[in-house]
């Protein structure tokens, strides 16, 4: 349980390489974790291949929640919308580096259900639950 | 009020003996810290014990029943209706209603009391720091039947603001329902003197004593209540069982709750008659070796004594105020110890409330993260989740010694 707080993680959260708004954006959405009211708003520009040129994550968060965010904007960029589909619940936990129990899991999923629902809609989103 | 510096009264170590679960190893040589009692309380053998000799040697349905073991049984959940009536002051058993818990009590009043005696355009007076047990029922109501809702402010130190109480009550609410301690902010109000003024304007008075009853001595009559809602699991009984205490007077003339069995007194194919109260309100099986459990709990809370088990949590509470004040960077909630039960809520500058908890838990230090279900209380003190530190009885300043300790070990973490 201490590993949940290794340096990367506290790293990210308290100097978050990705935090920001984006505005234009081409897409843009923002939810919350029902179970503690943390909202995480997540920004996207597309290159003109289609590609992820910029993103960006903001909100409140805890830790756990927002290094994952950070670390998902980070990891998305250069991605196709077609890569950043393919993106699930296994590759955050291994950019998080940590086991989580199920409820912190629903922190660390928080930004990937953020990204998809704005990607592609709610039904993706499903999938996660 | 000079309980808080007082030397605490309870043998807690032979206190402790009595509850199995605080012996626990969280992992090797890491004893469980349990600070969630706000939440549910731990259970003594006593408790466990009684329940295990009614399975054993006691079961069968209650009422009606002809034979020894169902004599037995219903005799035995009469026992502990009066055991509870007999600890809050009620005037008669009959005053006393089982329900599952503290929001069924003031679910049922708002169903049949209120239902049958409000109307659009009523006024209800609740505050702030309500739980919302005690805000989504009459929010219900107020959607169904137009009834207005208003409600008292809580100030910065988490005092609830008297004067607005008192202009509010000018306009002739018909209920006034209110906590009588906060499972937040620990703040225990001055319902007493409240209910004086509420009926003094012609109001009727809901207590919700979930975190009182376990931790103080309540008597219905001296707090001028004329419903008081609490739970038995936050009180060293069972999970199931609930207790809604009414005036006799006001239960004779309320519409029954749920339909069914031992409600009524006489059942045609298309028209009911119904029993007396408490029955009234009892309909299908209860949950009985939760009650006989709830009355174990009671005889062991009075064998403490309940004035014992406050000056030692008032002592705690105290204690943990001053020791977290020496923590940089985490702000406790709610009023002086004087004003307040053993409950901490606080946050951290370096860390959120959800991560704290974690952190803490890593320790074997149980402590709670989010809104306790007080969202409007969060809010207006612009927050979205506090961690909460409670104690009760068996709770040690060596306990709080160590919530400290790992607090602090988030600074370091987060540093």
């Amino acid at each position: 349980m201490d590993d949940l707080y290794r340096e990367q993680i506290i790293d990210h959260y308290k100097n978050p390489r990705m935090k920001g708004v984006l505005d234009p954006h081409d897409i843009s959405y923002e939810d919350d974790n029902p179970l503690c009211g943390d909202r995480l708003r997540i920004d996207v520009r597309l290159g003109a291949d289609g590609r992820v040129s910029e993103a960006a994550f903001s909100g409140q968060g805890c830790a756990i929640s927002q290094a994952s965010a950070d670390l998902l904007t980070e990891s998305i960029i250069g991605k196709s919308l077609e890569e950043v589909r393919g993106i699930g619940k296994d590759d955050i936990l291994e950019m998080l580096g940590i086991e989580l129990s199920p409820v912190r899991l629903k922190c660390a999923l928080l930004s990937l259900k953020v990204l998809k629902a704005g990607a592609y809609g709610l039904s993706e989103v499903r999938d996660l639950e | 009020m000079t309980q808080a510096t007082r030397t605490p009264t309870l043998d807690v170590v032979r206190l402790r003996e009595q509850f199995p679960v605080l012996a626990r190893e969280m992992k090797p040589g890491v004893r469980l810290v349990y600070l969630d009692s706000t939440a549910t309380s731990q259970k003594p053998l006593a408790v466990i014990e009684a329940m295990d000799d009614f399975y054993r040697r006691h079961n069968a349905n209650t009422h009606r029943g002809v034979y020894q073991l169902a004599e037995e049984a219903t005799a035995m959940y009469e026992a502990a209706r009066a055991r509870v009536a007999a600890f809050i002051g009620a005037a008669e058993p009959a005053e006393i209603i089982f329900t599952r818990n503290t929001t069924e009590s003031i679910n049922l009043v708002m169903r049949t009391w209120a239902q049958a005696n409000l109307a659009a355009g009523d006024l209800i007076v609740l505050t702030e720091m309500e739980h919302h047990s005690n805000i989504v029922p009459w929010q219900m109501l107020a959607a169904e039947k137009g009834v207005k809702l208003e409600f008292v402010p809580v100030s910065e130190e988490g005092l609830l603001d008297q004067a607005t109480f008192e202009k509010l009550l000018e306009n002739r609410p018909k209920l006034v329902a209110l906590g009588h301690m906060s499972n937040v902010l620990g703040t225990i109000n001055p319902v007493a003197e409240m209910s004086r003024k509420a009926h003094a304007a012609g109001a009727v008075v809901l207590i919700d004593g979930a975190q009182s009853v376990p931790h103080m001595k309540v008597d219905v009559r001296q707090l001028g209540a004329d419903f008081l809602a609490f739970s038995s699991h936050k009180m060293c009984g069972p999970t199931g069982v609930g207790v809604l205490y009414g005036r006799r007077d006001l239960l004779e003339k309320m519409p029954p709750f749920l339909g069914g069995g031992d409600m009524i007194k006489r059942v045609r194919l298309h028209e009911f008659s119904t029993n007396e109260p408490p029955y009234k309100f009892e309909a299908g099986t209860p949950a009985i070796a939760e009650a006989i459990g709830l009355a174990a709990a009671i005889d062991f809370l009075e064998a403490v004594g309940m004035d014992a088990i406050h000056a030692h949590e008032q002592d705690l509470i105290a204690y943990t105020l001053d020791r977290m004040s020496e923590v940089p960077g985490v702000r406790v909630y709610g009023p002086a110890p004087a004003q307040r039960g053993g409950v901490a809520s606080f946050v951290m500058q370096a860390a959120h409330p959800h991560d704290v908890a974690q952190i803490l838990d890593a320790d074997g230090v149980a402590v709670r993260a989010g809104h306790h279900c007080a969202m409007p209380l969060h809010e207006r003190y612009g927050l979205m989740a506090t961690t909460r530190a409670s104690f009760y009885l068996y709770n040690t300043r060596e306990e709080v010694d160590r919530l400290v300790t790992a607090v602090q070990k988030v600074n370091d973490i987060f540093a």
